[in-house]
């Protein structure tokens, strides 16, 4: 089981730079990162594990699936992940109605680690775009269940209101599709939903590079998911050590409040005392 | 060995055949799985670990042994 200690980096720019932020709890939990990643996709489980801990995520999530009785693979991830280290959120992924995230959920549930889900509904094949009335259906059946459900949803607004009014412990707006790497795509959306919710907001999906990890912390939202950016990088640890930068780098710049834009010119130096 | 002494069971999807007189326990056993790294549904009901002992597998029973993998 996850213990929460704090984390013991040798990196004291790094501490340094936390300790103007501090920690933030999401369904009770206390966080020191503000990234949580996947652990799909990855080469090798070494790159995997080695990508994790250069990122300093705290949470990871995990998909549950059916144990491979041929033993073809190395697939389950407790082999490879202590959840000592690591605050493990299953997921419902590649559920495309409520009822499967439910029982996808519960089954997550009776691993034994935690009451937390990250519920995920899929609408549409093509973009995994989330069906945001089966995803509201399950969130309310999970959370009246006790779970802390953490939900996948669109960058829309009411459906996070309702997704709140439900019993969810962090709302997950889609920066952009799931795996694409396109970026945030609608900053004033998120920031409406950030400023409208009063649970964590997590954006979940789309972050391509460190500067869309650090545009969309700097949107104030509480932390962001990523798993792509990370597992198909061509190297997954040094953009690990990038991704960890760039949300401490746009969370200090959204509590630091950035100058006002101009479109023209301000001289940073005096226009007085210059020389005749 | 004589035909009533096994069972066929549906195991992740697929049909298999047993010796009878397993439990849920020695089933896992029998696949070599420890029991803490997996998690039983049998006929779409989630076992608690606690009952895999007195739990028998029987004829037709739809076992799912899931666990968890890499996923974002």
């Amino acid at each position: 089981m996850w213990v929460g200690v704090e984390m013991t980096s040798t990196d004291t720019s790094m501490d340094d730079a936390r300790a103007l932020d501090g920690p933030f709890y999401i369904g009770g939990t206390k966080f020191v990162s503000r990234l949580i990643v996947g652990t799909g996709k990855y080469e090798s489980n070494q790159i995997m594990v080695d990508a994790i801990r250069a990122s300093g995520a705290e949470m990871v999530t995990v998909a549950v699936r059916r144990v491979d009785l041929d033993r073809s693979k190395d697939e389950a991830i407790l082999h490879h992940l202590d959840p000592q280290d690591f605050f493990l959120l299953a997921n419902t992924a590649g559920c495309y109605t409520a009822d499967d995230a439910v029982r996808y959920a519960r089954l997550a549930r009776a691993a034994g680690f935690n009451e937390f889900v990250k519920l995920e509904v899929i609408g549409d094949e093509r973009t995994l775009l989330p069906d945001v009335h089966a995803t509201l259906e399950a969130a309310k059946t999970l959370a009246d269940e006790g779970f802390k459900v953490m939900a996948y949803t669109n960058d829309d607004l009411i459906t996070a209101l309702r997704l709140e009014d439900v019993g969810c412990v962090a709302v997950m707006p889609l920066a952009s599709p799931i795996g694409s790497g396109l970026g945030v795509v609608n900053p004033y959306f998120i920031r409406e939903i950030k400023a409208r919710l009063k649970v964590p907001v997590i954006v979940d999906a789309g972050v391509g590079t460190a500067s869309d990890a650090c545009v969309t912390m700097e949107q104030g939202v509480d932390g962001v998911l990523m798993n792509t950016a990370l597992a198909a990088a061509d190297d997954p640890v040094r953009m690990s050590h990038a991704m960890k930068h760039a949300v401490v780098a746009g969370r200090l710049a959204y509590l630091a409040g950035r100058m006002p834009s101009s479109e023209i010119a301000v001289p940073s130096s005096p226009i007085e005392g210059m020389l005749d | 060995m004589t035909p009533d002494t096994r069972i066929d069971i549906q195991l992740n999807g697929k049909r298999q055949s047993f010796g009878a007189g397993h439990t849920v326990t020695t089933l896992l056993e029998a696949l070599e799985l420890h029991p803490g790294m997996v998690v039983v549904e049998l006929n779409r009901e989630i076992l608690d670990r606690e009952n895999y002992d007195a739990i028998k597998v029987v004829q037709d029973d739809m076992i799912e042994l899931v666990h968890f993998v890499g996923g974002g």
